[in-house]
């Protein structure tokens, strides 16, 4: 077993739970996305972008690429929450959570490509 | 770039994750833990302000407690985060700095500059190997004439060398072993805009790995390499070397022309010299009576088998013969700066001295001394270094040899124009009244400055006018006409064909009625600014109609056809 490893797929495989546990329920309803829910996954899918620094394989490079998709869904599902809550005023109005939800899930799909990609590797390199 | 970016992301990875930890914790903090507004209800910090909070504090820019004052609470927690926070961002910042210091780093960024200067490099260059004695004077002699050249060598301190030296052009010179394709690749060798390589580091096994990898990667270039043995010199040749040089042969080679016919050696001095030098005063070597030959290396070999082959009388000076061998006919032991050796040689009775040993002090030292025992020798010195330049011209010698640069030199012309090469062997053929009437033409055309040689292929290129002359208004052009002057065709320019290559046929020194034909290539020596005025002839169809003719047809279309009726 190598500790390495447990880090890397534990962090990439927390950051698609996680990520998964937010955009679960009704997609207006802001009692079921807690904010503090939001902000592990944003915390969580940065680590995952951070060790995957450095990797110079093919696989590696995919990845990488993933995760910064996710980062990207996931800042702009943010900054709306701050415009709408601080800037605006408009206040979480079902319009603008189902416009953070719908964001965060397509996080979550490249979070699920990622944790595939993890899959594939890892059965192709069994011995 | 590729490896700075991995080397930047694989070392940074732990920092940042320390400091994207500590950021976490301080706002999620921020966030939990209850404060007051300015009535004095609870309040919850949001994540918006609680990042903005941290990211202010954290770079210790420090705006405040915003929006509201904090409690003791928040208060106890910003103490712990600060800390947390100030150290991660020294951590990641001193990382980095150690980084961009540190060698491997340095090291990619080298490269990566390099191979981005010879991208982008958009001027024909000529890539050297190998960064010696010889290959300095080369680079030298090159950028004088504006050539751009790339210096590869597999020590630092030799390219470092390089910026001190008051080159013309800049040239980029990159560390690195030439036995390595790849680093060959990086120096341009599969740039579309390099157009030779010259392989001149000292040792054989470099430069015939040169020569393979640019005759297998680029067949199209002209490649110049140095052998210094004949079974290396035989193995390049079997793969289509264009120029093989072998020092000690060339420099031997020389000297034998020097002996043998002033008059070619002259011409070859002249013609080959750096631009705008003065002429060199003419040389008459004795032809006859003993020499004596100071030092038997590598050098000294070939100098010794070159002077026996003329029939000269040759007594050999070497101090170590047990390590270099001895001629047939034995040597005296000895290094030749002492009076007693030199009297051994019999030098009271010779009439030429040769001190070609390795180094500069005791050829001088060998000079000098060989000078008192006999005032009336003819002194050929070898110097080696070029730093020396003062006192090997205190000395006087009839003939100084600087092997490096009588290389450099010879591969410049071969790189610059090929037919002076060849004009010089067909010159050979020839008596040496011939070269002494050539120099006599020569010192008529010039001005008390080496004449300018260059070379002229009657193509669209290098001349549109003559060649579509020739071509689809079936003119004839003569030599004679060329050498006419462009503003009053009754003057000639100051120029002399040398050669001319006239349908696959090498002419020396073609006639004034010789014909012209498309593809000829003409070796012209003239003096300097003289070829930018033959351009005229050769690329101006009005020019060339003068010149021909002695009169200058209307250009335009209308005037055209109002002369004809």
């Amino acid at each position: 077993m190598n500790s390495e490893k447990v880090i890397f797929n534990f962090f990439i495989v927390l950051a698609l739970t996680l990520n998964f546990g937010f955009v679960f329920g009704a997609i207006e309803d802001p009692s079921h996305h807690p904010v503090y829910e939001l902000f592990a996954v944003i915390v969580v899918n940065l680590i995952a972008t951070i060790l995957k620094f450095g990797d110079r394989t093919q696989v590696g490079a995919i990845l990488l690429s993933t995760s910064l998709v996710a980062l990207l869904q996931l800042f702009v599902a943010a900054i709306i929450w701050f415009a709408a809550s601080y800037v605006t005023g408009t206040g979480l109005s079902p319009a603008v959570m189902a416009s953070i939800v719908s964001l965060s899930a397509g996080a979550v799909l490249a979070n699920v490509v990622s944790v595939i990609l993890l899959l594939i590797e890892t059965v192709m390199l069994r011995r | 770039m590729d490896s700075i970016v991995y080397i930047v992301f694989r070392r940074m990875r732990q920092p940042l994750l320390t400091l994207l930890l500590a950021y976490s914790v301080s706002i999620l903090g921020l966030v939990l833990i209850p404060g007051q507004d300015d009535a004095g209800q609870p309040w919850h910090m949001g994540f918006f302000h609680a990042f903005y909070f941290v990211s202010f504090m954290s770079t210790t820019i420090g705006f405040g407690e915003i929006p509201y004052p904090f409690t003791d609470a928040q208060r106890m927690w910003v103490i712990f985060t600060i800390y947390a926070t100030v150290i991660s961002w020294i951590y990641a910042i001193g990382t980095l700095l150690a980084l961009i210091q540190g060698d491997a780093f340095q090291n990619a960024l080298t490269v990566g500059r390099f191979a981005r200067r010879i991208r982008r490099l958009t001027d024909t260059f000529i890539l050297i190997v190998g960064y010696g004695s010889i290959g300095r004077e080369l680079v030298m002699a090159l950028t004088d004439r504006q050539q751009h050249v790339v210096v590869l060598d597999s020590d630092q301190q030799r390219i470092n060398l390089m910026s001190l030296q008051n080159l013309r052009e800049s040239v980029p010179g990159f560390c690195g072993n030439a036995k390595n394709p790849d680093n060959l690749t990086r120096a341009g060798l599969t740039h579309p805009q390099c157009s030779a390589v010259v392989a001149l580091t000292d040792s054989n096994a470099v430069n015939l790995k040169v020569a393979i990898t640019s005759k297998l990667l680029r067949p199209d270039l002209t490649l110049v390499s140095r052998a210094d043995s004949a079974e290396v010199e035989k193995n390049m040749e079997s793969f289509g070397t264009d120029y093989i040089v072998d020092p000690f042969e060339t420099f031997a080679m020389h000297l034998s022309i020097a002996l043998q016919s002033p008059g070619l050696h002259l011409l070859g001095e002249w013609l080959g010299g750096n631009s705008h030098d003065p002429l060199a005063e003419p040389i008459y070597p004795p032809q006859q009576g003993q020499w004596v030959l100071c030092g038997y290396g590598r050098f000294g070999k070939a100098v010794y088998e070159r002077l026996t082959r003329e029939g000269l009388d040759v007594v050999v000076i070497e101090a170590t013969p047990e390590k270099t061998g001895s001629p047939p006919a034995g040597c005296v032991v000895g290094k030749g700066t002492e009076a007693a050796t030199l009297m051994e040689a019999n030098i009271d009775t010779a009439v030429g001295i040769v001190a070609g040993t390795d180094r500069d002090v005791d050829n001088l030292s060998i000079i000098m001394t060989a000078r008192e025992l006999n005032p009336d020798l003819f002194v050929i010195l070898r110097q080696n270094q070029r730093t020396n330049n003062t006192i090997v011209k205190a000395v006087h010698a009839n003939m100084v040899m600087h092997p490096s640069q009588i290389i450099a030199n010879k591969i410049r012309l071969l790189l610059a124009t090929p037919m002076l090469q060849e004009f010089m062997l067909l010159a050979k053929g020839e008596e040496d009244d011939w070269a002494c009437e050539l120099v006599s033409r020569l010192i008529a055309i010039s001005s008390e400055e080496v004449p300018d040689v260059w070379e002229v292929t009657i193509d669209e290129t290098d001349a549109e006018a003559v060649h579509s002359a020739l071509t689809t208004k079936g003119k004839v052009v003569a030599i004679g006409d060329l050498e006419r002057n462009p503003r009053e065709r009754k003057r000639h320019l100051p120029v002399i064909p040398l050669l001319m290559i006239h349908r696959g046929a090498r002419i020396l020194l073609p006639r004034k009625d010789q014909k012209v034909s498309a593809g000829d290539t003409i070796l012209w020596c003239s003096r300097y600014s003289v070829q930018s005025k033959m351009a005229w002839t050769l690329q101006h169809p009005v020019a060339l109609e003068y010149v021909l003719q002695g009169k200058t047809e209307p250009r335009s279309w209308i005037f055209r056809r109002l002369m004809r009726q």
